[in-house]
């Protein structure tokens, strides 16, 4: 370690937090307009969790066979790697940010080096600065949830895309969101049987909302490409249904399988019981804006509950110089992430030729979002699946009784009460897991995640922070 | 729907201080109800460390609180065993250099001449084996102890018995036309009761305001380090002779001394800045620095370990750094309770049986001579209107950073 904080050489004019779609996006096009850009991302390589490549070490041959709309990344990818010759981009990979400070025209991007965010903290400069640090997997509470075998969604499908590697040979996929298609079919394709596919809400959301889907035609084809891969390996798709029990003693055997009501209640007397390896699961994604937050930019509620950043039609947040583009306006997928970055560097590099048309396709993808969103909002009956001795929060093994117990006898009100009273949401993954959980069964709404601190840092990297 | 309430007393503040105040008094046979517009601990108290200390205090009546509390936070832990994580782990000051050390020595005389028990440690290592070598001692406090605040805080109010009233802010001061308290009123209605305890903390000064008076509390910010669990690498609390002189400064400018220690469930607290900065919350990467600094040179083994988390919090500051205790003496039926900078946790107790005592009688239980209250006057500010700018008032933080234990 050296023995002052590493200053990148800079101002930039943008710094770019993310480089997966959105970022990858945003720093090309300003790079193109001219900019000096610095794309920071604690990836080793380019493409964020969507486009999450094989690591180098693997040799992958073809890593688009597990992505669709590969063309779009790669193309992309290739512009970059023409402007980091040039010197117009600095892409400062394995580089964890862990704080944004200062105001427009003069931004501090603390961030963290090495692979696991384990080194030295340096300070990326910048006159302004474009979030799209994506979003993480929302998961909720279920008895047997913590249980060796059982995955996030997400995270099997990171396995896969980044290490090759499958979580198990007979894989239940459960939660809701469209996701949870993609995995199945990406697990499927990697030779995984998947008995089932089970989805707490259903997809008649969609179908209430014709307009949107009609004026979305990609997104109509993108679900038949799920849905025709889904066909081709014989899996099933159980709608309104929930995995209510894991079973297995030192791993997953198996997992019940319940019928839900239009609350996401279970339906007594109709659980299944389906073998399985490995349960795969997870409720839809949460945009990622503790980064945002800290900065003071407000947030908005989206239909399931998540809260996003604020953002105009140009892509600024409510803070002076700074912007957002992707999951962290609201989730809605890696093309509109791609159209969003698009945008935001176009205002940023005040470039405006061609954007009235992008952000026409912007506005219809966000719509979809939106009505994606609302179609798999998790029902307000779900805590009812909870047992007393369920771990809500697993990171400080704090169970279902103990949060009921510091609402109803202790005067907690809100998460963060019942984390004082109880430490639901004060271990590593800082409440990312529970957070949400938590908040509802404090009868809450979740506030708006604020992490000082957006991830961990050595202590010995913050003394050598200078003074300024 | 608009409801009228009657009590003995209402405790404006559901922290740490308030809910003392509630236990002291309802045990009194006073019948109290406890208001707060947060949930409990929703404040400071939610922000703090949870320290309880006196070597840190000079001789004084601040001190004379101090171990009165001491003794009583002592009673509490045995009442009610293996709820909010009291230890008697002790402090540990340390001095780098022989002249730190000279001083150090000193002032422990002068505390020691006042009832606290001070141990000189000329061998660091024996009690503290991690500590940085080659500083030249320390002087050891067994009387400095530890709760988990938020736990003491809602256990405290729940054995009081206290009516709680949660999410429910105080938005006016009744009064009688000759100027005597009758109550508050919130949103929900009129709470009804000749005793109002002003022990909102930080937000106290605006209290006093709705109640025509004046308390010109301002908010002194603190951050607090939080690192991944660790076995126990930390004993004590531990801290630099600094400290002290920090403590005691009225300066607005940041001072910081790194006060380490370890927790029950495993991670080190590292405190503790001291700012005026209003209720600015935005994170301040110097003040992080310096903590990080401070506690890696007394700790080098901390050097590689991960910092998970970092929360600040707003200390309830007056002028002299004493706290406002007992009867307000120009508003008659308005009593005050706050203003303890960062030793709320610590005073509360003592706090709270003085007020119980004046609202209602000891029954000789407490050893008023212990303490001489004079110090604590509320009226001792003058009747001017509030220091505070305006921009201080009114910021409430509705929804706290991810924060878990207070700023010292």
């Amino acid at each position: 370690m050296p023995t002052s904080p590493s200053e990148e050489q800079g101002p930039y004019d943008l710094a770019v937090v993310g480089a997966g779609p959105a970022g990858l996006a945003a720093a090309v096009t300003a790079a193109r307009l001219g900019l000096h850009v610095a794309l920071v991302d604690a990836a080793s390589r380019v493409g964020g969790q969507f486009y999450r490549q094989p690591a180098a070490g693997l040799h992958a041959r073809r890593p688009e066979a597990l992505h669709h709309s590969w063309s779009a990344f790669a193309r992309r990818a290739a512009q970059l790697d023409v402007h980091t010759a040039a010197g117009r981009i600095r892409h400062l990979a394995e580089h964890h940010v862990w704080a944004v400070t200062g105001e427009a025209g003069q931004w501090a991007v603390h961030a963290a080096r090495g692979p696991d965010g384990s080194g030295e903290t340096v300070v990326v400069r910048a006159r302004k600065v474009l979030l799209a640090t994506g979003a993480y997997e929302r998961q909720l509470p279920f008895p047997g949830w913590t249980l060796p075998g059982v995955v996030g969604a997400d995270g099997a499908q990171a396995l896969l895309k980044g290490a090759l590697v499958l979580p198990g040979r007979r894989v239940v996929v459960a939660g809701s969101g469209p996701l949870l298609l993609a995995v199945a079919g990406s697990l499927a394709a990697a030779g995984a049987t998947v008995p089932v596919v089970v989805e707490a809400s259903g997809y008649g959301g969609y179908a209430r909302r014709p307009g949107v889907l009609a004026a979305n035609p990609g997104k109509l084809a993108e679900g038949a490409v799920h849905a025709a891969a889904l066909v081709r390996h014989g899996i099933r798709v159980r709608n309104r249904s929930a995995v209510t029990d894991v079973h297995g003693t030192t791993r997953v055997e198996a997992v019940t399988v319940t019928r839900l009501d239009e609350e996401w209640r279970a339906v007594p007397g109709t659980g299944v019981r389906i073998p399985c390896d490995v349960l795969a699961v997870g409720h839809g994604l949460l945009p990622q804006v503790e980064l945002a937050t800290g900065v003071g930019c407000a947030t908005r509620r989206t239909p399931d509950g998540a809260h996003a950043l604020v953002v105009d039609a140009r892509q600024r947040t409510t803070v002076p110089g700074l912007w957002s583009a992707g999951e962290t306006g609201g989730v809605g997928g890696a093309a509109l992430a791609f159209l969003e970055g698009e945008l935001a560097a176009r205002d940023i590099g005040r470039s405006g030729e061609g954007a009235a048309s992008l952000a026409r396709r912007r506005d219809r993808l966000r719509h979809f979002g939106e009505a994606m969103a609302a179609a798999h909002a998790p029902g307000p009956a779900w805590p009812e699946w909870l047992r007393d001795d369920t771990e809500v929060c697993r990171c400080e093994e704090v169970t279902a009784s103990r949060v009921r117990e510091a609402v109803n006898d202790l005067g907690a009100r809100d998460a963060r009460t019942v984390k004082l009273l109880t430490r639901a949401g004060m271990g590593w993954c800082q409440g990312r897991m529970c957070g949400p959980a938590v908040a509802c069964l404090a009868g809450a709404t979740a506030s708006p995640d604020r992490r000082p601190l957006a991830c961990p840092v050595a202590l010995g990297a913050l003394a050598e922070l200078s003074d300024g | 729907m608009f409801t009228r309430r009657t009590f003995d007393v209402v405790v404006v503040g559901a922290g740490v201080v308030g809910a003392a105040c509630a236990f002291y008094t309802s045990r009194s046979g006073l019948c109290v109800a406890v208001v707060d517009r947060g949930p409990v601990a929703g404040g400071t108290t939610g922000a703090g460390e949870g320290n309880l200390l006196v070597s840190d205090k000079q001789p004084g009546p601040e001190l004379d609180l101090a171990l009165l509390s001491t003794r009583l936070w002592r009673e509490l832990a045995e009442e009610f065993p293996a709820t909010f994580e009291y230890e008697a782990k002790g402090g540990l000051v340390v001095a780098a250099q022989q002249d730190g050390l000279a001083a150090l020595r000193t002032f422990a005389a002068t505390q020691a001449a006042a009832g606290v028990q001070c141990e000189d440690v000329p061998h660091l290592a024996d009690v503290e084996p991690h500590l940085a070598p080659g500083l030249a001692g320390g002087v050891r406090y067994p009387q400095d102890a530890q709760v988990q605040p938020a736990l003491a805080a809602a256990h405290l109010l729940r054995a009081s018995g206290a009516r709680l009233l949660l999410g429910e802010e105080v938005i006016g001061v009744l009064r009688t036309t000759d100027g005597a308290v009758r109550g508050v009123r919130t949103p929900r209605g009129d709470l009804l009761a000749p005793a109002v305890v002003n022990a909102a903390g930080t937000w106290g000064g605006q209290v006093a305001e709705l109640a025509g008076t004046s308390l010109p509390v301002l908010p002194r910010r603190g951050f607090v380090l939080v690192t991944e669990p660790l076995p126990r690498v930390v004993r004590h609390k531990v801290y630099a002779a600094d400290y002290v002189a920090d403590v005691a400064s009225g300066s607005a400018a940041l001072q910081t001394s790194a006060v380490v220690e370890g927790t029950a469930a495993g991670p080190v607290l590292i405190g503790a800045s001291r700012e005026r900065v209003g209720f600015d919350r935005s994170l301040s990467t110097e003040v992080l620095g310096k903590l990080a600094r401070q506690a890696q040179e007394l700790f080098p083994v901390l050097r590689g370990v991960r910092v998970m988390r970092t929360y600040h919090g707003f200390r309830p500051y007056l002028p002299d750094h004493h706290p406002a205790i007992g009867a307000d003496g120009r508003v008659p039926g308005l009593w005050h309770a706050c203003g303890h900078e960062g030793a709320g946790v610590g005073l509360a107790p003592a706090t709270g049986a003085l007020i119980a005592d004046g609202l209602a009688g000891s029954g000789g239980r407490l050893d008023r001579r212990a303490v001489d209250v004079r110090a604590f006057r509320p009226g001792r500010f003058g009747s001017g209107p509030p220091q505070p700018g305006r921009a201080d008032a009114g910021a409430w933080p509705s929804a706290p950073g991810p924060t878990d234990r207070p700023p010292a």
